[in-house]
């Protein structure tokens, strides 16, 4: 049986040591010993993009992403994403646009959309159903999110 | 049901060289970007459950461009590939089968090491390693030794990859003159959809015809494999005057298609042929 190891890293901009099972999944270090629970399971499987984060400034799947990998990495949660002037413009814009029904694939949503506007401040259509492709949402049919996340770009451009 | 997480151990080895002692130590298979292994450990189907960690090791990393060939590490992740312009100038198919991997986050993590040594015969980026002429470069305790690609996949899951052996880089040759590239993958959707066949084309052309030509298949035998009835029938051949009837026909020698989730057989069969036939009206078009 294998031994918990320490892992530091830096969450949502603070440093973190914590003991964990290298095989933790990332999903679970968040909400089971860091009680963040913005970051949700939907598949478990990588397809559905509920669970995204962004680790060393990249959206990944934290279903699919064992803790020892999280070692030295600056990781970003949807707790993160706020500050404390106010919600992200990607946010701002979901609950403006009402991109959000349940709210179940908002917070992966939110963290591939946040992704997007620092990759590419003005994003087409295309360029936003591209970056969202990993996301599904059962709830809005998208058009509501597109539209959201194009205006949050307006507004930061 | 998940795997059992206290059964599981992942360690870190600390160089390529304590790596490759473990691997041969048996003290572990290797995990990469972990998104074909974590599917299977969350699914609760993993049969191992020892694992190196091995994304980090420098040998496996980056991209080195010489006059002949790109040299991925194995490591490379789909987005590294698709950063990279001498991949666009060079290898326009590796472009297409990079973006039509999973989404983002998927190109974000999984690497082409990966893709090449899980082995699925439906994976994306093979058909087109194969279409141009790849070799890997693997490396054991007892040395490195460097593989046709073509030859790397035997079966339905076998490689000629020792239990001590790690991909540590591939080769991909530069096509010199003129060149045409195709690739298409067939999926339920754009995104995230694994192919339901794929076929991979790149012929260099001299004088109107063609003078070398490639063609790599996913998802229609047990492994990504070469087309070499169909190649060998267009091989030197007129562009303005391709035998593609007869390449068609030869092409069902090439393929073994069976019925499974994805699709069927006959489905895979017809739109494989209608793919080749779609790679060589391009081909032609070029002489013109
Ligand atoms: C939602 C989703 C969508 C996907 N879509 C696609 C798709 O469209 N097309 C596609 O082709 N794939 C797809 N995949 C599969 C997967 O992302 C790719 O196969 C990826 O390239 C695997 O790389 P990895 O580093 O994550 O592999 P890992 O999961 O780390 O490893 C996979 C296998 O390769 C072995 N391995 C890894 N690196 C090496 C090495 N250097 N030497 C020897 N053995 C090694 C491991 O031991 C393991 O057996 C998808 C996966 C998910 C979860
Ligand atoms: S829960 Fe991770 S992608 Fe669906
Ligand atoms: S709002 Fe319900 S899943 Fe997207």
């Amino acid at each position: 049986m294998a031994e918990r190891i320490t892992l530091t890293f830096t969450l949502n901009g603070k440093p973190q040591t914590l003991a964990v099972h290298p095989m933790t999944r990332l999903l679970d270090m968040l909400r089971e010993d860091l009680g963040l629970t913005g970051t949700k399971e939907g598949c478990g499987e990588g397809e559905c993009g509920a669970c995204a984060v962004l680790l060393d400034g990249r959206v990944v799947n934290s279903c699919l992403i064992p803790a020892l990998q999280v070692e030295g990495c600056d990781l970003v949660t949807i707790e993160g994403l706020a500050t404390a002037s106010g919600l992200h413009p990607v946010q701002a814009a979901l609950l403006a646009h009402n991109g959000a029904q349940c709210g179940f694939c908002s917070p992966g949503m939110a963290i591939s959309a946040a992704d997007l506007l620092r990759r590419c401040p003005n994003p087409n259509h295309g360029d936003v159903k591209d970056a969202l492709s990993g996301n599904l949402c059962r709830c809005t049919g998208y058009t509501k999110i597109v539209e959201a996340v194009q205006a949050a770009a307006r507004s930061e451009a | 049901m998940r795997g059992f997480l206290p059964a599981m151990e992942l360690q870190r080895p600390a160089s390529l060289s304590e790596a490759l002692q473990m691997l041969a130590a048996h003290t572990g298979r290797p995990f990469a970007g972990g998104t074909d292994l974590m599917v299977v450990y969350n699914a609760g189907k993993l049969r191992e459950t020892r694992f190196l960690d091995i994304a980090r090791l420098p040998e496996l990393q980056g991209i080195r461009e010489t006059p002949e060939y790109l040299d991925l590490g194995a490591l490379c992740t789909f987005t590294e590939l698709l950063a990279h312009p001498a991949i666009h100038r060079h290898f326009p198919n590796l472009v297409k089968s990079a973006k039509a991997t999973g989404a983002l986050a998927i190109q974000n993590r999984g690497t082409l090491g990966g893709n090449i040594a899980n082995a699925s015969p439906a994976a994306d980026t093979p058909p087109c390693l194969l279409a141009y002429g790849a070799e890997l470069e693997l490396v054991s305790p007892r040395g490195t030794r460097v593989v046709p690609y073509e030859l790397f996949h035997q079966g339905y899951k076998v490689m000629d990859l020792a239990a001590d052996e790690l991909v540590t880089r591939i080769r991909v040759p530069k096509p010199s003159g003129t060149s045409v590239h195709y690739f298409r993958k067939v999926g339920t959707r754009q995104a995230q959809a694994i192919a339901k066949l794929s076929l991979a084309l790149v012929a260099q052309v001299a004088d109107g015809c063609v003078a070398n030509l490639r063609i790599g298949l996913g998802a229609v035998a047990p492994a990504p494999v070469r087309a070499c009835h169909a190649e060998a029938v267009l091989q030197g051949q007129p562009l303005a005057n391709l035998p593609v009837a007869v390449a068609l026909e030869a092409l069902l020698a090439d393929m073994s298609p069976i019925d499974d989730i994805r699709s069927t057989a006959h489905y895979r069969s017809i739109v494989t042929r209608n793919l080749l036939a779609q790679a060589l009206r391009t081909l032609s078009a070029t002489g013109n």
